[in-house]
């Protein structure tokens, strides 16, 4: 590259090269690598520090819920993920059946609260896991996707060494990561360039002790290149798209009596002798919806 | 079985030889033939060994109809000279109706009415429909029912050509307006087209083997070749093909019909060939080639108006084509009906509220709630439908939850938010369906939970039941 930065007749011809071929094929371009750079940030720096930019774009990543009950959880810091990820590319989601039963089924009006348009996303629902990897490999070769998500329960013999390296290699060569929530399973030998356990945090309490944006406990369980194996809690910031570390900001603490300062916006009207913040759970407002 | 006694139904060509006929007796069968093998009729079995008949016989013609109760027409027009003529058709269909066993009768006609006469009154084969041989055919033919043939009879009109010779109106009169229609298109005067079995396809191409072919491979190759030939068609048509249908034609004359869709025209013989392979993949009961298959035919069943795609710049265009290329993949191999995409309702019912369609049918725009800046989700990733019914503790009359219990574990809540009313749409359900009072809470480890409260306290007997209905990330 640096040849061609110094000879401008052969940085021309290279991109002459580059416009021809891609007005004469067919097929849409690889990611623009200036458009989709190789690692994917959390955009939360403690974070993307200890893994050296974030995750690796062209790979395969494991998230674990360890109980049924996390899967939810895992699920939507996967989705999260795919929003950094995908930026506004389409995403295909697989899902086992069985995890209908389980966890519940998709609620595309769940995805925009989570910054997600759903008519980015594409489900896939398959019967087994052999048509789930099938469909992730499927999926990894279209280049006009953005992301590739995998859901599936427990265990399973078709999920191996090499089938998580056709699933690696497939995310390799299309420079797009996939994505893939096991819940319930055992960390089995795979070949995902990372392995996370992700649980629930306990959210930071808005006013009235109402949920806050979704928190997430992650902790690495593997990583290709050695690294720290460390546990963060972050928070998904759905208006900015940004991972946050769950005890920044003013609101951090726990307790609801100490909820941080509130921005200024419209209130109910209230006695007198009430506080809008409420001083006993139950008692408050608080504008919402 | 017909007034106590049983009859024979039908006879072989032996037996009626040897004297018998259909409609006789069995008791006086089993008299001159006392070793008569006899099985008993089946007219379900019959009905369904004529539909493979006519099934097979569509790798002759696409215009196959049945002609109950054990016939079958062909349109052949314009298919003959792929067999070598008229001659070479007959040859061929009787040669493979006799290798499976039956005994066909063959008549080639101008018009359907003639060709069924011929086939069954005219006694035999008959290959070359000549205008004396219809006149000869005896009123019978007219299957005009007992009491009309007996009056014709009794006036002494034995055969089509005395019958033709009498006034059509003076026919009518006597016998009605349809004996006269039924001789016109007898004669061929008059032609009444076959309705086909099967809708018949936009365009097709088809290649006869001379030996059946048994490996599936060179089937696959063929098929990107006929895709070639029809790519050709459509493109002289402008059109492009939306659902293309595979027709193996086994040897032994089972047919095995394969469909693709694809979400948008397609005129790409790689793409269709690529989708018949994925679809031959994924078959549950793989393709048994048997011995061989004889005859291979590509067809489109739907088409529509193609435009040409013009790649812009950023290449947005070829990327929605791509997204529509790997959807049509995923629809061959796992079914249209599990690669889907979210439709949102306007509605505040949470389950009508989105719903997923498939994705083959192209996006509908919609028009999501937006979130609210700086507010926790308000609506679950996770949805359960029916709800869960859990044990929860809550204050009365309208508190959230303070602890509850899913699936035998108990959970302390820590923050919830609530309740958000939403009432039955009373013009969709039945009466009596109760308000749900939703709440978003969260235990002490983090879970976040959709869960309801239906109905209220103090509004009947017994306190309201609690739901799970969902779950946030």
């Amino acid at each position: 590259m640096s040849a061609s930065m110094a000879d401008p007749s052969a940085d021309l011809a290279f991109r002459r090269v580059r416009l021809a071929r891609a007005l004469l094929s067919d097929r849409v371009m690889p990611a623009d690598p200036a458009r989709s750079p190789a690692r994917i940030s959390f955009g939360l720096p403690a974070l993307d520090e200890a893994l050296q930019g974030g995750l690796a774009r062209g790979a395969l990543h494991e998230f674990h819920a360890v109980e049924g009950a996390d899967a939810a959880a895992a699920g939507g810091l996967m989705l999260a993920l795919a929003c950094r990820a995908a930026e506004t590319r389409p995403i295909v989601l697989v899902r086992q059946d069985f995890l209908e039963r389980e966890t519940g089924a998709l609620h595309p009006a769940g995805l925009p609260e989570l910054g997600l348009d759903p008519a980015r996303l594409v489900l896939v629902r398959v019967r087994d896991v052999a048509s789930l990897l099938q469909a992730g490999v499927e999926a990894a070769r279209c280049p006009a996707l953005g992301a590739v998500l995998l859901e599936f329960w427990g265990d399973h013999r078709a999920f191996d060494l090499t089938s998580s390296r056709r699933l690696a290699l497939a995310a390799q060569e299309a420079a797009l990561p996939i994505l893939m929530m096991r819940a319930a399973a055992p960390a089995t030998p795979s070949a995902a360039t990372t392995r996370w356990q992700v649980r629930p945090g306990l959210s930071r309490a808005l006013e009235v002790r109402a949920p806050g944006p979704p928190c997430f406990r992650l902790r690495l369980l593997k990583h290709r290149q050695g690294l720290d194996l460390r546990e963060w809690c972050v928070e998904w910031n759905r208006d900015r798209a940004v991972f946050e570390s769950r005890h920044a900001g003013p609101a951090a603490q726990n307790h609801p009596q100490s909820g941080g300062a509130s921005l200024s916006r419209a209130v109910p009207a209230l006695p007198a002798d009430r506080d809008a913040a409420g001083e006993r759970a139950g008692s408050g407002f608080r504008r919402a919806g | 079985m017909q007034r106590g006694a049983m009859r024979l139904a039908a006879v072989d060509a032996r037996s009626l030889g040897l004297g018998l006929h259909p409609g006789m007796t069995l008791a006086d069968a089993r008299a001159r033939l006392p070793g008569l093998p006899v099985h008993p009729a089946d007219p379900a079995r019959d009905a369904a060994t004529l539909s493979a008949l006519a099934a097979e016989s569509e790798m002759f013609t696409p215009m196959v109809a049945l002609d109950p109760p054990h016939g079958l027409m062909l349109d052949i027009t314009g298919c003959a000279h792929l067999f070598g003529g008229e001659a070479g058709l007959m040859r061929r269909i009787r040669h493979r109706f006799r290798q499976r066993g039956h005994a066909p009768v063959l008549a080639l006609a101008p018009t359907p009415d003639a060709a069924r006469a011929l086939a069954r009154f005219g006694g035999g084969d008959c290959l070359s429909a000549v205008a004396a041989e219809t006149r000869a055919l005896p009123v019978a033919a007219l299957e005009a029912g007992e009491e009309v043939l007996l009056a014709l009879n009794r006036a002494g009109l034995k055969d089509l050509a005395a019958l033709e010779a009498c006034p059509p109106g003076v026919l009518a009169a006597r016998f009605g307006a349809g004996l006269v229609t039924k001789l016109r298109r007898v004669l061929g005067q008059d032609n009444a087209r076959i309705t086909p079995l099967r809708r018949l396809p936009e365009c097709m191409a088809e290649r006869h083997f001379p030996e059946p072919i048994l490996a599936l491979d060179a089937v696959l190759a063929l098929v990107k070749r006929l895709a070639g030939d029809l790519v050709q068609m459509l493109e002289a048509r402008g059109e492009g093909g939306r659902r293309f249908e595979l027709s193996l034609f086994r040897s032994d004359g089972q047919v095995r019909r394969l469909v693709v869709e694809t979400g948008h025209a397609c005129r790409d013989p790689a793409v269709i060939e690529r989708l018949l392979a994925l679809r031959i993949e994924s078959l549950a009961d793989p393709i048994d080639p048997g011995f061989g298959f004889d005859s291979v035919r590509l067809a489109v069943l739907a088409s529509e108006a193609f435009g040409q795609v013009q790649p812009d710049f950023d290449g947005h265009r070829l990327e929605d084509l791509a997204l529509e290329d790997l959807i049509d993949r995923l629809s061959t191999r796992f079914g249209a009906a599990r690669v889907l995409r979210a439709e949102a309702e306007d509605t505040h019912d949470p389950v009508r509220a989105a719903r997923f369609v498939p994705a083959q049918r192209g996006a509908v725009p919609s028009l999501w709630p937006e979130p609210e800046p700086g507010e926790g989700p308000r609506r679950p990733i996770r949805l359960f439908e029916p709800p869960q019914a859990i044990e929860a503790l809550a204050e009365v009359p309208d508190g959230p939850p303070l602890r509850f219990r899913w699936r035998r574990v108990l959970h302390e809540v820590a923050r919830a938010e609530g309740p958000e009313r939403i009432a039955p749409e009373w013009w969709r359900v039945e009466a009596g369906t109760l308000a749900r009072d939703y709440y978003r809470i969260e235990d002490a480890e983090g879970r976040r939970f959709w869960v309801f409260r239906q109905g209220f306290y103090g509004h009947s007997g017994q306190p309201p039941r609690w739901f799970l209905h969902g779950l946030f990330a």
